[in-house]
């Protein structure tokens, strides 16, 4: 093929990100599992970066996993997601950026939903306005927090302290990257190199200095499927399918896992601990796990945050070979220490998984 | 009731459901395919025959609660079908007309829609560490054990603003907020669904012979054999 036709068929897996002007949505997963992970993404692109990213307290969850639980009607997903859009407008805001993948499914889901079925969008103006005496403009873009450290991806690269290389190997790390299925699987064309040539991750780990690993399992679920983990009777689903993941990329010997959706980082991280326990299996070297993060953990490590500020204590798998590896110094006594270095305990220690 | 039509009412059924070419690509790449005795193109092919005996079959099965709503299918379809729809459609029409309690998997949906809305409704969030324990959660970890037992210290360490007013993670959303997403689920049928759940689970309980602490305390943990390709 030509290399002009190769660039037009490319341009159409691209999306516009503007640099401001963004109304900051949170996630409910995230918050909880990975509460730092948000405070980093508005101290690296707001703060270091300054970049306008704008949030208020009365935003509330989207309702996207009550949602695709099958527990609330799809008018009332809509209209939760439509307040939203109108205390962005309140704000003064056009732009909406997400902290969660199944939140930027559902806001994606129903931005087409409305296109197609204008009736729909009418309907779910009237329903907002007898709930709330709201009114809301759509956004004129809409993005995952993931667009925007991919879009500022040079800039962190700039002002570095670490790469992402194996300081005593001189080689790059291998990094595998999970995108999530809800950021481009059902809507191809709104994620950055859509379903098949995903890059919002790999542009990441590339600019930082790593290299990204391919396995054959690279686009598999990581097995939420959401009662299927949120029903106790179901979890087996969900731990059978990143067990299907780790043993495809075992063999590739990643030295981490970065991840694009909130969810994600928490099954890949917590099932590992449990095949440990259950079977005595590990992914990593030495009796480790293959340390996971979230995208804002690791462009945090690589502007020389301190991992402990980051909350990679709340990882069950150790993520101190990673820092090893990298040449990030940490006081390993400072690990669960609360603020002002208050003694809180320490979590208990796996029989089988090796941690710090 | 014509359960076809009913599901032509359905937006997702609207934006799924095409012609069906019965391929298979959709169970090829189905993670719950590989795990459940699932196949979503047979789900789709039974919907696409109108047959109403069949349909109703498939209301009251196990097999529509095995989808993880993932959404690989709809990648996937050569016909831009996508089957994780057509499960949400029926699902939906499954709960509105009480078949769900006929399945041991739709059984599920009580506890869920307890725990989640609970959720949404009291705090605004769909999970929330109020009410997330270990008890429930033991994969989470001993690290989350610990941060559990010690959440003011651990989210105030990592930066959350846990529990209080203003911005930031976690934050208690303030209860004019909370009114409104009532009013949503009031104005919306969300309400509504909840009590039909309620209203169905209840009697399905009372047929099972259990009280409603027990009735969610199995739904939520017990699993029978035959639901796995492996033969369990």
């Amino acid at each position: 093929m030509i290399f002009e036709g190769k660039q037009k068929i490319w341009s159409d897996y691209q999306k516009e990100i503007p640099s401001d002007g963004w109304f900051y949505v949170r996630s409910c997963i995230r918050q909880n599992f990975f509460p730092a992970s948000e405070k980093y993404f508005l101290a690296v692109c707001r703060d270091l970066l300054g970049h306008d990213i704008y949030e208020t307290r009365h935003h509330t969850t989207c309702g996207g996993i009550a949602y695709h639980s099958d527990t609330i009607p799809q008018e009332t997903a809509m209209t939760i997601v439509a307040r939203q859009f109108a205390l962005m407008k309140e704000a003064g805001y056009k732009n909406l950026v997400t902290s969660c993948i199944t939140s930027f499914g559902n806001y994606t889901e129903i931005l087409e939903t409305w296109r197609e079925f204008p009736e729909l969008e009418a309907r779910i103006r009237e329903n907002l306005w007898k709930a709330t005496r709201r009114e809301f403009d759509k956004p004129e873009h809409l993005a995952h927090a993931s667009d925007l450290v991919y879009k500022f991806r040079g800039e962190i690269a700039e002002r570095a302290k670490f790469r992402l290389v194996d300081k005593t190997a001189g080689r790059p790390l291998r990094i595998v990257e999970h995108i999530g299925c809800h950021y481009s699987k059902m809507f191809p064309h709104k994620g950055i190199g859509g379903a098949e040539y995903p890059c919002v991750l790999s542009g990441m780990v590339e600019a930082w200095g790593g290299e990204v690993v391919d396995y054959p399992e690279r686009r598999h679920c990581c097995g939420f499927g959401f009662r299927q983990y949120l029903v106790k009777a179901n979890r087996g689903y969900s731990v059978s399918n990143t067990h299907k993941k780790f043993e495809s990329m075992e063999p590739y010997h990643p030295d981490a896992i970065i991840t694009n959706c909130p969810g994600c980082p928490y099954f890949l991280d917590r099932w590992q601990y449990v095949i440990a326990e259950q079977t005595g299996k590990t992914y990593g070297s030495g009796g480790f796990g293959i340390p996971v993060l979230t995208y804002e953990e690791l462009a945090g490590l690589v502007l020389g945050y301190d991992p402990w500020d980051l909350g990679l204590q709340l990882h069950q798998v150790a993520v101190e070979p990673l820092l090893d590896k990298i040449g990030i110094e940490y006081d390993p006594s400072a690990k669960y220490l609360g603020l002002d270095r208050k003694d809180i305990m320490r979590p208990g220690l796996p029989e089988v998984l090796k941690c710090c | 009731m014509d359960y076809f039509e009913e599901l032509c009412r359905d937006y997702r059924f609207k934006e799924g459901y095409h012609t069906c070419i019965n391929c298979g690509t959709c169970t090829a790449v189905c993670p719950a395919a590989e795990f459940y005795r699932y196949d979503p193109r047979q789900i789709v092919s039974i919907v696409q025959t109108r047959d109403n005996a069949r349909i109703e079959a498939l209301l009251k099965s196990e097999t529509i609660w095995y989808c993880g709503e993932c959404m690989s299918c709809v990648t996937r379809c050569p016909r831009r079908n996508g089957p994780g729809l057509v499960i949400m459609a029926l699902r939906d029409l499954s709960i509105r007309l009480g078949f769900f309690t006929e399945s041991e998997k739709g059984r599920q949906l009580y506890p869920l829609t307890k725990a989640l809305n609970g959720n949404v409704l009291n705090y605004g969030y769909c999970v929330h560490p109020a009410t997330f324990t270990y008890k429930d959660h033991p994969e989470s970890g001993p690290v989350f054990e610990w941060a559990l037992n010690h959440k003011e210290d651990v989210y105030a360490r990592l930066g959350a603003n846990y529990g209080a007013d203003g911005e930031g993670a976690l934050r208690r959303i303030p209860q004019e907020d909370l009114d409104e997403l009532k009013a949503i689920y009031d104005v919306t049928g969300g309400t509504e669904r909840l009590e039909l759940v309620e209203k169905y689970s209840r009697a399905k309980a009372a047929e099972m012979g259990m009280t409603m602490e027990e009735y969610t305390e199995y739904t939520f943990t017990h699993c029978s054999e035959g639901h796995f390709n492996d033969g369990r």
